[in-house]
């Protein structure tokens, strides 16, 4: 096996891997950061303050990393995907054990150096492990019981960890990513209809396990007039700002409704509020194009790949943003009860970012190495 | 090798199949969030805006300016003065305790107030504005403004207020205003509509009735806010309207001679135009001072006002149902005129009782008037002539006579919410309101004012006008409207079936000031310019027993609660009648003695006053 992949390896050189540069990619990659680090000065009120400066110093340091991740045979990243999903399980634990408590919830570990949330991480180093997971398999046994059962266990033993921290929207963020590689690995899709049906018939039962407070969020999105200055004053704000943006928006560093603080959490899920109000539906719909593009190109990226780790991990992660997006975006739109989820390179928010350019530097690497096999 | 690349492709179809399930999925999802955003900007813009507007704009209504009172001459009774005040927005203050003591200093505030200043301080926010002192003198205020550089974030500020120049010569007709309370609110929709904290209302009195014409509106301050309420900038500033100033019939003059007339007793004085029915004077004595209430009445002042035995709250000309004695004699005169019971000849023979009905009814005179007409009877003011006169008569004609002269009813109608209606008693009424049978002694004391009769002073001065005026209806009033429409359409019909008894009545009352024995001639005037006719009146408050029947004490003898009311009702000038007044000093002992000299210094300046007014009210449209 091994004289195998050496054999059919083709070293690239710098410049011949700098040639093969998803250059669309890169640039709407860029352009999403320039907007994003506008955004978060209209955030600080037209001036360069904290908010400002950690968004472009994190911006700035994990572009880098990303480029460098590129350069990186995507072999490598295939080969550490084990060991780099354990590492994360350890910080969850570690999180559990001794992280930081904030607004409530344990979700932060310090790494001396940085304030880590690793519940984020486990977002795409899921993707990486199942899709080494699945990558030897074949076909026929995708769906025998050890996979579906192995693979279920590496999805739930994150999840838990993060559900007790509490913090139920990443859990499910991190399951939906786990799905999207069962989904790609090609188990059947009568498991994906009996989940999609159980979880239907279940929901009743699991609302009544729900904690008081996200029993709240439910009933707010059902119904946020009911308590308008209450639980269901973000949605309600969210909606005004968004729908006062009209048309044009109304012009950068003008959003009343963030500027006068009546919008919440405006540097982290509901950035995009902001952003909608100040640029309106024009520009919330370029924001729309610049994502659409960058998971079209990682889809495409995905689809260029000669290695299935590659593409099953491209396709994989295309679906996890873009199910990241419509999750935040939906939310401050009020079509969805409020989760905290954050939009990803746009909000506020160093572990998100992280593992957000981890996943493109990842695309990246697999599209530099396109030609790459694996074993 | 075949094997495993077979099932890579396997694999390979079942993955790309797989991508365009979730492709085509995702193009669906992302139509929906965009038509999502179209629905919200595009379609619900204007609701989402209006609603942004509403979160980021806030009014912020400033207590309107108060319309005015002015008498006829325009001299302004109730006005507008600028308070000098001392705000205090509390964020704006660098160290807060240093300012508030160095206040405390300079104001010479007292524990108690300073007090209730750190009270407010705490119930607002920080940057809302804390008033200091909201009626600050000249000095203190010039104080502050000399040590504003020691004083960060203290503002002196000055506002509108009311202000009563004549201080209690107004008191009962004007009334006052205090802050609005929560019935204020509830009761009356201007005060609902332009509430502020710290608005004033009318409380009592004309300020109290024409609220909605003397309100105005709020001046509106309109800020952008953030989510905190904090003011960030100002938008627009909505000049409001001031409220109407109303101009009353009022002459300040005569109203000031009224109120110096019955200082240090209680009563009242009305002064009338009998033509008009405008009201020159109307006082009620002992009257307070209206600025006491403004800025809330200390609890001193309030107790000194509450407890005054005279009862300054009290609004006697309308308030005070008193017996009217001799002075209802007139009407019982017109109504035997009326209705034929008696004539200019027919005569009575007073020896100074009289038994009737197995009762004794006394003459005010011991020894008797003799043999007395009318004419004699009212101008000495013979109790016996009327006893048998009422005795004829029956109460329910003499009570239909002195309802037709606005007895029993309310003269202002709804103006004055106070007013009472006093009590003129027929058979029926007893009947309805007692469950007893009228009694044939009831209706003889009734012929001289005494018994269940009970009349206020403005209904006497009303009465006594439509006497002087030939018999004819008319509507008192206290604001100078120049709408001719609302007058009503039974003004000036005639109350008399023949206007020759009207003639009788007016010449015997003369006889009774201008001629010898009259009970008021002591306080007639010679000259024809102000010579009046009045009829005096002695109101009991408490039935007189034999004994002190045969001690005939003089008035300082008996106790002040005991003493009788002194009433006097007057038309002049003679010749040519023009105002019609009534006094009343309660317990003045004799109309004659106390009550009659009041009213010819009241003519005097009356009269002298009238070309004046004539002169103004044919110069008005030309002064406008």
């Amino acid at each position: 096996m091994y004289q195998h992949t050496r054999l059919t390896t083709n070293r690239l050189g710098f410049f011949q891997k700098f040639r093969n540069f998803d250059y669309i990619l890169l640039v709407c990659i860029l352009l999403l950061g320039f907007i994003s680090l506008a955004t978060m000065y209209s955030t600080d009120g037209g001036e360069i303050k904290f908010h400002t400066k950690s968004h472009f110093t994190k911006l700035a340091v994990f572009t880098l990393m990303m480029l460098i991740m590129s350069f990186i045979n995507i072999k490598y990243w295939f080969s550490i995907g084990y060991l780099a999903y354990v590492v994360v399980v350890g910080l969850l634990i570690g999180t559990y054990l001794f992280g930081i408590t904030s607004s409530g919830s344990q979700r932060w570990i310090n790494l001396y150096f940085i304030n880590l949330q690793p519940s984020e991480l486990m977002k795409i180093f899921i993707i990486v492990c199942l899709a080494k997971f699945f990558h030897r398999m074949k076909l026929e046994n995708v769906n025998s019981i050890y996979t579906i059962l192995t693979s279920l266990i590496i999805i739930l033993l994150p999840m838990g960890l993060v559900i007790v921290q509490p913090d139920l929207g990443t859990a499910v963020l991190i399951a939906i990513s786990g799905i999207a590689v069962l989904w790609f690995a090609g188990i059947n899709y009568k498991y994906f209809i009996y989940t999609i049906l159980g979880f239907i018939i279940s929901l009743p039962f699991v609302i009544a396990f729900l904690k008081p407070y996200q029993k709240l969020r439910v009933l707010t999105f059902l119904n946020p007039d009911k308590d308008p200055l209450g639980a269901g004053y973000q949605i309600i704000q969210s909606k005004i700002a968004v729908g006062s943006g009209g048309i044009f928006g109304k012009g950068f560093l003008k959003g009343t409704q963030s500027y006068l603080e009546f919008l919440p959490e405006k540097h982290t899920d509901f950035i995009f509020t902001l952003f909608s109000e100040e640029f309106g539906f024009v520009g919330s719909a370029i924001l729309l194009v610049i994502y659409a593009i960058i998971i079209y190109r990682i889809v495409a990226i995905g689809a260029s790949s000669r290695s299935y780790f590659a593409k099953i991990f491209c396709y994989s992660f295309g679906a996890a943003i873009f199910v990241f997006i419509t999750i935040n975006m939906s939310m401050v739109l009020g079509l969805l009860p409020i989760v905290g989820s954050p939009l990803p390179i746009m909000s506020y928010g160093g572990s998100s970012m992280l593992a957000t350019m981890i996943g493109f530097g990842i695309v990246m690497s697999a599209r530099v190495h396109n030609q790459q096999l694996i074993a | 090798m075949i094997n495993s690349s077979s099932d890579n492709v396997k694999k390979l179809n079942s993955i790309n199949r797989r991508m365009f399930i979730t492709g085509s999925l995702k193009f669906f999802v992302m139509i929906g969030i965009v038509s999502r955003l179209f629905f919200l900007q595009v379609k619900e813009n204007k609701k989402y805006l209006t609603l942004s507007d509403k979160n980021r704009i806030r009014e912020w209504k400033l207590a309107p300016v108060r319309g005015e009172f002015h008498d006829y001459f325009g001299n302004v009774i109730a006005g507008n003065f600028e308070a000098y005040q001392l705000h205090v927005i509390p964020e704006q203050v660098e160290d807060f305790r240093y300012v508030i003591y160095r206040l405390k200093d300079l104001l010479e505030l007292s524990d108690l107030e300073f007090k209730k200043v750190l009270k407010k301080k705490n119930e607002i926010k920080p940057w809302e504005t804390l008033i200091v002192s909201d009626n600050l003198s000249w000095q203190k205020f010039s104080k502050i403004n000399n040590h504003l550089y020691d004083l960060n974030g203290v503002k002196p500020v000055i506002s509108i207020s009311r202000n009563y120049p004549f201080k209690e010569n107004f008191t009962h007709l004007v009334g006052y205003v205090s802050q609005a309370n929560q019935d204020d609110i509830e009761s009356t929709q201007a005060i609902k509509k332009n509430f502020v904290p710290g608005l004033k209302v009318g409380k009592v009195g004309l300020e109290k009735t024409f609220e909605e014409k003397l309100i105005g509106t709020n001046d509106i301050e309109r800020y952008e806010v953030n989510a905190y309420g904090r003011r960030i900038s100002q938008l627009e500033f909505q000049k409001g309207e001031k409220g109407k100033t109303l101009r009353l019939t009022i002459d300040t003059e005569v109203q000031k001679l009224a109120n110096e007339l019955l200082k240090d007793q209680a009563g009242s004085i009305c002064v009338m135009d009998i033509y008009t029915g405008a009201v020159i004077a109307m006082h009620s004595s002992p009257s307070f001072d209206p600025n006491l209430f403004v800025f809330g009445i200390s609890q001193d002042d309030w107790q000194l006002i509450r407890n005054d035995p005279m009862k300054p709250l009290v609004n006697k000309t309308l308030q005070g149902n008193y017996s009217p004695g001799s002075t209802i004699k007139p009407i019982v005169a017109l109504s035997a005129l009326e209705n034929g019971i008696v004539n200019t000849s027919f005569t009575v023979r007073c020896t100074g009782k009289t038994e009737m009905y197995g009762q004794t009814y006394h003459c005010w005179k011991k020894k008797g008037h003799g043999y007395v007409s009318l004419r004699n009877a009212m101008k000495q003011s013979c109790d016996t002539y009327f006893y048998e006169v009422a005795r004829k008569l029956g109460v329910d004609k003499l009570s239909e006579t002195a309802k037709k002269f606005g007895l029993g009813e309310k003269v202002f109608g709804n103006l004055f919410d106070i007013e009472k209606k006093g009590l003129i008693p027929n058979t029926q009424w007893k009947k309805n309101a007692l469950g007893k049978g009228w009694l044939l002694g009831e209706t003889i004391i009734t012929g001289i004012g005494q018994g269940y009769i009970q009349t206020t002073p403005i209904q006497l001065c009303l009465m006594t006008a439509q006497i002087a005026n030939g018999g004819y209806k008319i509507y008192p009033h206290l604001v100078v409207d120049d709408k001719v429409k609302d007058q009503p359409i039974d003004k000036f019909t005639p109350l008399y079936k023949n206007s020759k008894n009207i003639k009788i009545v007016q010449d015997a009352i003369f006889g009774s000031t201008n001629e010898v024995m009259g009970t008021s001639y002591r306080s007639r005037i010679d000259n024809p310019k102000y010579q009046f006719a009045g009829k005096t009146g002695t109101a009991q408050v408490k039935k007189i027993t034999e004994e002190e029947r045969e001690l005939d004490l003089k008035t300082f003898q008996i106790p002040y609660e005991q003493r009788d009311h002194a009433l006097y009702v007057a038309f002049g000038p003679y010749k040519n009648p023009r105002y019609a007044l009534s006094v009343i000093v309660e317990h003045g002992g004799n109309g004659s003695t106390t009550a009659a000299p009041m009213a010819t210094k009241l003519f005097k300046l009356i009269i002298d006053r009238h070309k004046i007014r004539e002169s103004l009210r044919n110069k008005k449209y030309l002064e406008i």
